[in-house]
């Protein structure tokens, strides 16, 4: 460092300290509010330390829950992120392969199509995308969950960068030797795309796994909701005291997952957040 | 950028890009295409048919009251979204630059939070700011505040705003971080023997380097405000109370889904278009030039 620190440093922990304690502050509340009963919570101020109902409330909420089991959700959560990043790393890598390694008519064309995508979030097209949905009869399907949050050009846009990347020499290499397009993709441009590909799909899962307005749409039947969304629908209202520890028991494991992908993935998981934002 | 050395193959190519062209026509050409469209028509009140009426919904909107206020309110929580979120992460960033100690440690706890999907986000700053439960809630009454923000817009807001900027703010450290630990060391040292004290050093050295990041931020920030944080209000405050906190785009869903004006919500889905087509061509202009440097 530059210069000597002595008090400048226990200030900058003491800031950093408080700093995840503002941070973290909600998601503790929520798990110690998991661990109580309602009628503690009901009447405030609610105790700040976990209670001994830990057990009880997660095992009402993934069995009965309170509009479906929490059990289900997560799992329509599991397929519908996974289908995400599965999906959308497997067309993207195909046609950003397609653009940069082959000259072809309508390739500028087909080049655009895709990246105007990028421009239009589906929050802005909502309407429209439920109408087509519905018509293809896709409502209360993982299809439907998954597909149209498919159609985004980020993913194909960074695998063509990375493709740029990638020495001509070994194009050259692979053709001397004899192997065809498909060879080389299989053989080494797949292998050399893995990390790319691993941190692309950190970042997908989070964002299929968080999200919220295109569930709430598509899925009336309450087994079919996800659990970001589901959570929703079993806040208490205001006519309706509803269950607040099993609701907090639902937005803990809500957020384990994710959670779980950013911390044991730290490092693909920033590598991911850089890349795509590029 | 082209390729140099490609492969030659009639087929091959079409069928490498039919997956993603047909997924990108169905799901994006058709239905952009038909908010262009209904944005022109209105519907009769029985749904039977539409007439076509030009830009009579686009008229009918900006004279609209409610949609011009509802501008207003986004560029209300957009403006404190980005500069709470923001500046708080920049402060945490600084510091996190400059301790050696558990360095990698206050990482990991500043950036988990990004996890967070908004809805829960929302869930979450409820339970402590719900006037009958929260706790939160339950002292601020204790030390006298009038807290209601299921009645009071301003309240309202300031509830949304603080959700949705806590839950960037891990977004944002990390690529403050970044950008500071980018700037060379020497360049501050050089400035400190120079007699240069730290917030001297941070005015005219670290800030300026920073600004890319700072704006590239921004960029994303706005972004993140005008369209991401439909779960945090939804969950909170469903809009209310009245109209105080309905952004651009809570309000395309309660036109459209709840309030069944689907020619009103064509026409606001067109605007919006628009508002992101000129963020994205800002973004990539600051791209090209990033490029350059």
């Amino acid at each position: 460092m530059v210069e000597k620190q002595g008090i400048g440093t226990v200030l900058m922990h003491a800031v950093l300290i408080i700093g995840i304690g503002i941070v973290c502050f909600p998601i503790y509340l929520t798990f110690v509010g998991s661990t109580l009963t309602h009628f503690e919570i009901i009447r405030p101020p609610m105790p700040l330390v976990p209670g001994p109902h830990f057990i009880d409330n997660y095992t009402e909420a993934l069995t009965s829950g309170i509009t479906a089991p929490v059990g289900r959700m997560l799992f329509n959560s599991f397929v519908m992120a996974m289908g995400i990043a599965v999906g959308k790393i497997a067309i993207s890598i195909l046609s950003a392969y397609a653009i940069v390694y082959f000259r072809f008519p309508f390739r500028m064309f087909a080049f655009w199509a895709i990246f105007m995508t990028l421009m239009l979030p589906v929050e802005v097209r909502i309407v429209p995308t439920y109408e087509v949905v519905a018509s293809l009869g896709m409502l209360n399907s993982y299809t439907g969950l998954i597909l149209p949050l498919i159609a985004s050009a980020t993913a194909t846009f960074l695998f063509r960068q990375f493709f740029m990347t990638v020495p001509d020499e070994l194009v050259e290499a692979a053709r001397v030797d004899g192997a065809g397009p498909l060879r080389f993709f299989k053989d080494i441009l797949l292998p050399l795309s893995v990390t790319n590909i691993a941190a692309l799909f950190v970042i997908l899962f989070i964002y299929g796994w968080n999200q919220f307005l295109w569930p709430l749409l598509i899925t009336t039947r309450p087994e079919m909701n996800t659990i970001v969304m589901g959570l929703k629908q079993m806040m208490p209202t205001a006519d309706d005291y509803g269950n607040w520890p099993v609701t907090m028991a639902a937005a803990t494991l809500a957020v384990l997952p994710p959670v779980a992908v950013v911390i044991f993935m730290q490092r693909l998981f920033v590598k991911g957040l850089v890349e795509t934002e590029k | 950028m082209e390729k140099r050395v490609t492969f030659d193959n009639r087929l091959l190519p079409y069928l490498l890009l039919t997956p993603q062209l047909a997924v990108t026509i169905v799901f994006f050409f058709w239905p952009a295409g038909q908010a262009l469209y209904q944005s022109l028509l209105l519907p009769d009140p029985f749904g039977l048919g539409a007439r076509f009426v030009w830009f009579s919904n686009f008229e009918y909107l900006f004279n609209d009251r409610y949609y011009l206020q509802s501008f207003f309110t986004t560029a209300i929580f957009t403006f404190f979204v980005t500069l709470v979120s923001m500046s708080v992460a920049l402060l945490f960033a600084v510091m996190a630059d400059q301790v050696i100690k558990g360095a990698g440690a206050y990482k990991t706890l500043l950036i988990w939070p990004y996890a967070v999907a908004p809805a829960v986000a929302g869930v979450m700053w409820l339970f402590m700011f719900q006037p009958s439960i929260g706790v939160i809630a339950f002292y601020m009454k204790a030390v006298g505040i009038d807290w209601n923000p299921v009645l009071d817009g301003g309240q309202a807001m300031t509830l949304v705003i603080l959700a949705a900027a806590w839950k960037q703010i891990s977004y944002n450290f990390l690529f403050f971080l970044a950008g500071l630990q980018a700037i060379p060391k020497s360049l501050i040292e050089a400035a400190a023997i120079d007699g240069a004290g730290k917030w001297h050093r941070f005015r005219t050295i670290v800030f300026p380097l920073l600004s890319p990041t700072t704006f590239f931020l921004l960029v994303v920030n706005i972004v993140y405000a005008f369209f991401e944080t439909f779960g945090i209000i939804h969950t909170m405050t469903a809009g209310g109370p009245g109209q105080s906190t309905t952004i651009l785009v809570y309000k395309v869903y309660s036109d459209g889904f709840v309030g069944q004006d689907l020619g009103s919500s064509a026409a606001q889905s067109v605007v919006l278009m628009v508002v992101v087509g000129i963020l994205t061509v800002i973004q990539f202009r600051y791209i090209e030039r990033r490029v350059h440097y």
